[in-house]
């Protein structure tokens, strides 16, 4: 059980070396004897890659497992939507990759701020993971012959992504959702469809169910478990604007950490280089061009500041291929985080393009050099969905790239079973904290998310499950009705405010604090003033919100609101981390602590730790606890991508 | 041209499942040519919402068409006129000043409205549950490269596993035929290697499975194919009805 009475947090990583840690702890876990699954009860939130291939795993070990999803069916979880690749240790192209390489590289790419054997045993089931999907039938890019095709991502110099086109995230969300039908079929999962989770149950300190509401009917239900298992997504949509997909939110977490999970690093934002610039006030997200893109794509502004001839009149010798002039031995395959901070840079400086916040990234020289065809067949869904979003053809015109919000490193505060500190409470995927550091490396989340599903929460929860004294826990038990009465109070609170303003548009405002303070370079009066900010605009929430309809039944924008509600929670909590953090690292960039060629500046001596917050009521301040984080195996460096 | 757009929306309102529902018409001024489909419904909402009367609902997720969570019947046609495109994708520029837009749910027996232009497609999850996966427990699997998987299977697995699950072919067709979303899994996994140990059973009970949803018989009119966003084509059907028969009179069942 966690320990975070003396302010420090025991991850309870096992001893011995970083690669023998998870084979000794596999054996050194207590086992449920395969007749007695069957007795045990668990809640699984959220069917996303991680959400679903944990509870088709544990499913299939012979547990009663409860599935739920916000949307109508599991398999438009947002996992649906990732689109370059993951990455393994297969080493197939004979590159020089290995386990060690792959562990070494997510290190070094998060910027060091990670947990070290978290990431060794991420590196280590990789392999396992592509050899689970094939067998689904996942339909991974292959050679004539039949043999697994590889591609680059960035951070990395060998070839280690495995792809689907530009579909990846769908093909392996598909074979997570197959294997949980097959699941449901048989009657090992219950699928709980349009349910959202709104308070979390805890009984003598153990998390024992969930509250969700019906979207449909608008009804409250409670389910007790035996554990539960949160794995539902990242908060990025505390911005509004993002890559995310538009129910993305934080509220399952959020309501974890109010009754005792703390949260970590929520400050570890990640802004993904390439995507599509927003064309205006009316507009609800932002679409993603797949990091795969530059592979082939390069990326360059003129070298004349304010430039406005169109690309193709730009002569080669008076473009600026700003990636490949700054990071020579990296060049466009250089981080995210190296990649906005550089992007931003030039548009900061006057050399962005079209309306000033854009960038190229040209495919000229590739389709040059192998064809149109070949370029079609990598990347053709992504250049058709530009080309619908922008009524401009890629295979012509440079794209136009800027910056946007994309995925979230932070996340509850999970220790080596990704178990949180409420004892029987787990979270996966991106909703947990654990392995992307400051910055997370590209292809790099899908590979978490299966690890976290397949491979690790099997085995831990069973260590849980018997060693933990679990009494009889009825619907009408005070903890249970508490929960509930909770949950169903707040949702009557957005219906009884009765104000003016929509929560679309107090979504829209929050996330416009969150961008212009605590976006790509925060400074610390930014982020007090934002502080300042976000709880103004809470209070306005609670006294002008207007919500139409009611809660008896479905109602988007009642349960818009709810969101809301809580991301105007927690992004105060977010900007808090941002400026107590005083270094740069990673998605982290902090404009007091830069290097002369504003490269990100960490501080090891005072900042190598994880922060993870727990929560002292809302208008509270929140206590930092910290995870000391040692670097045993890989040695803390500057990173450098030159 | 101009960058705005000034419409009539005729637009699906129902309570729930059991009530009638009926067409409401709505003004909508200035909508940028640059908006998406859906953002513009954004915007009738939020001046829905301001007048007091209740949003639109309608499903929506990823807005980049790989969800599947979006589809309405625009003017008749699935997901609108353009081809390949989901509603989320489609764009205001293809429509003029002046327009009456008319906006309704998929229309078919197996898929009840939920409220607005919002349906229950779960029948679609239940075909799945039929069949549509490869029985092979976490753990078990070989090496990746184990099974080699020639190029040209794969690529034709892949095409059909391209399907988003949205329900516009059903929608889309006189019969309400679930024919293509049922092919193009079945298609999917026949073609490649995994899939094969279990290409008999699988296509039996899906296809029973989609009589069972009462989705109707196909009758080759091919509507699907051209509404279909992910580009699955009716070679699928082809495809699932070579598996049947073969499933049929092979005895491996
Ligand atoms: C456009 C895009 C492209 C990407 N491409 C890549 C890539 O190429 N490679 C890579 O490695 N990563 C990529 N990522 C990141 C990666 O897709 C995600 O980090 C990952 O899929 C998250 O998976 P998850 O299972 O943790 O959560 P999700 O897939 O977000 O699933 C969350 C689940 O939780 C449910 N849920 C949420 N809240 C609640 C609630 N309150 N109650 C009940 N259920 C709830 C949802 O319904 C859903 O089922 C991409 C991300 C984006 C946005
Ligand atoms: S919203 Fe996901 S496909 Fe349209």
């Amino acid at each position: 059980m966690p320990d975070a009475s003396n302010g420090t947090l025991n991850s309870h990583v096992p001893d011995g070396p970083v690669q023998d840690k998870w084979d000794k702890h596999r054996f050194e876990m207590k086992l449920v004897n395969p007749a007695n699954k069957r007795k045990f009860n668990i809640v699984v939130g959220g069917t996303g890659l991680a959400g679903g291939s944990a509870a088709a795993s544990m499913a299939e070990l012979g547990y009663n497992v409860k599935s739920f999803c916000i949307q109508d069916s599991p398999r438009r979880a947002h996992s649906i939507a990732a689109q370059g690749g993951i990455n393994a240790a297969k080493n197939y192209p004979n590159d020089g990759d290995s386990i060690w390489r792959l562990f070494y590289d997510t290190v070094k790419g998060g910027d060091y701020r990670s947990r070290e054997a978290n990431v060794y045993r991420l590196a280590q089931v990789s392999n396992q993971i592509i050899d689970q999907c094939a067998a689904q039938g996942v339909p991974f890019a292959r050679e004539y012959g039949g043999t697994l095709s590889n591609r680059s991502f960035g951070g990395a110099q060998v070839s280690r992504t495995f792809y689907c086109r530009g579909q990846t995230g769908q093909q392996l969300l598909l074979g997570a959702y197959q294997a949980l039908m097959r699941q449901v079929a048989i009657g090992k999962v219950q699928l709980f469809a349009r349910r959202e989770m709104l308070d979390l149950i805890v009984v003598d300190g153990v998390a024992r169910g969930i509250v969700v509401r019906d979207l449909v009917t608008g009804k409250f239900e409670t389910h007790v478990a035996d554990a539960v298992v949160m794995a539902t997504g990242g908060y990025g949509n505390v911005f509004y604007l993002s890559t995310n997909a538009k129910t993305c939110n934080v509220t399952a977490s959020w309501r974890c950490h109010k009754r005792g999970a703390y949260f970590a690093n929520p400050c570890y934002t990640q802004i993904h280089p390439t995507c599509i610039p927003q064309s205006g006030d009316y507009q609800s997200k932002l679409t993603l061009m797949s990091e795969s893109l530059r592979n082939d794509g390069r990326v360059w502004v003129p070298k004349n500041a304010k430039d406005t001839r169109s690309p193709k009149d730009i002569p080669e010798a008076e473009r600026d291929y700003y990636l490949e002039r700054r990071y020579p031995s990296f060049g466009n395959l250089v981080p995210r985080d190296v990649a906005s901070r550089a992007a931003k840079e030039r548009c900061d400086s006057g050399f962005g393009v079209g309306a000033g916040l854009a960038v190229y990234l040209d495919f000229r020289d590739v389709i040059k050099r192998d064809g149109e065809e070949v370029v079609r067949a990598k990347y053709g869904n992504l250049f058709h969905m530009y080309e619908k979003i922008t009524a401009e053809n890629p295979y012509k015109v440079p794209m136009r790239i800027y910056p946007a919000v994309h995925y979230t490193m932070g996340g509850v505060w999970v220790d080596y079973n990704l178990q949180s500190t409420v004892p029987g409470l787990f979270v996966l995927g991106e909703a947990n904290f654990s392995d992307h550091g400051a910055n997370r490396l590209g292809a790099s989340a899908l590979m978490q998310g299966l690890a976290d599903g397949y491979f690790v929460i099997p085995y831990t929860i069973g260590n849980h499950l018997a060693t933990t004294s679990l009494p009889k826990v009825s619907d009408d038990h005070p903890a249970v009705r508490e929960a509930l009465e909770n949950a169903r109070g707040r949702v009557q609170q957005l219906l009884d405010i009765n104000g003016t303003r929509t929560a679309d548009s107090f979504h829209r405002q929050l996330g416009s604090i969150m961008w212009d303070y605590c976006g790509m370079a925060r400074n610390k009066d930014g982020l007090t003033n934002a502080i300042g900010q976000i709880q103004e605009l809470r209070q306005e929430f609670w006294k002008n919100l207007k919500v139409v309809g009611n809660g008896e039944s479905l109602n988007q924008n009642l349960e818009h609101a709810g969101r809301v509600a809580d991301f105007m929670e927690f992004g105060e909590l977010l900007v808090t981390d941002a400026r107590h953090r005083e270094e740069s690292c990673g998605g982290h960039f902090r404009e007091e602590h830069q290097t002369a060629e504003n490269e990100a500046l960490r501080d090891d001596e005072n900042f190598c730790y994880v922060g993870a917050w727990e929560f002292k009521g809302v208008d509270e301040e929140s206590t930092l606890h910290k995870e000391e984080l040692e670097f045993k195996d890989v040695k803390l460096a500057t990173r450098s991508y030159k | 041209m101009s960058d705005t757009l000034n419409l009539t929306l005729r637009v699906w309102r129902q309570a729930n499942r059991d009530d009638r529902g009926a067409f409401h018409a709505y003004r909508l001024e200035g909508v940028s040519t640059h908006m998406s489909f859906l953002e513009m419904l954004d915007v009738l909402n939020e001046q829905l919402i301001s007048q007091g009367e209740e949003p639109v609902a309608f499903d929506h997720d990823c807005r980049e068409g790989i969800c599947g969570a979006c589809g309405v019947m625009i003017n008749g046609q699935a997901h609108g006129p353009d081809h390949e495109t989901t509603t989320c994708q489609l764009h205001m520029r293809r429509f003029r000043d002046g327009d009456t837009i008319t906006i309704e749910p998929w229309r078919a027996t197996s898929f009840p409205v939920v409220k607005d232009l919002m349906v229950d497609r779960s029948s679609l999850d239940r075909i799945i549950q039929a069949g549509g996966f490869v029985s092979v427990n976490t753990g078990n699997a070989p090496d990746g490269n184990a099974v080699l998987v020639p190029g040209a299977d794969q690529n034709k697995a892949m095409d059909a596993a391209a399907c988003i699950g949205c329900g516009a072919c059903v929608a889309s067709c006189q019969n309400a035929s679930a024919m293509l979303f049922t092919a193009a899994k079945v298609t999917h996994l026949a073609e490649l290697a995994q899939g094969r140990a279990e290409r008999s059973q699988r296509v039996l009970s899906m296809v029973a499975q989609m009589d069972e949803e009462s989705f109707g018989g196909c009758t080759n009119t091919y509507e699907c194919e051209a509404a279909c966003p992910a580009g699955i084509k009716v070679t699928a059907i082809t495809k699932l009805n070579r598996e049947y028969l073969r499933a049929l009179v092979t005895s491996d069942v």
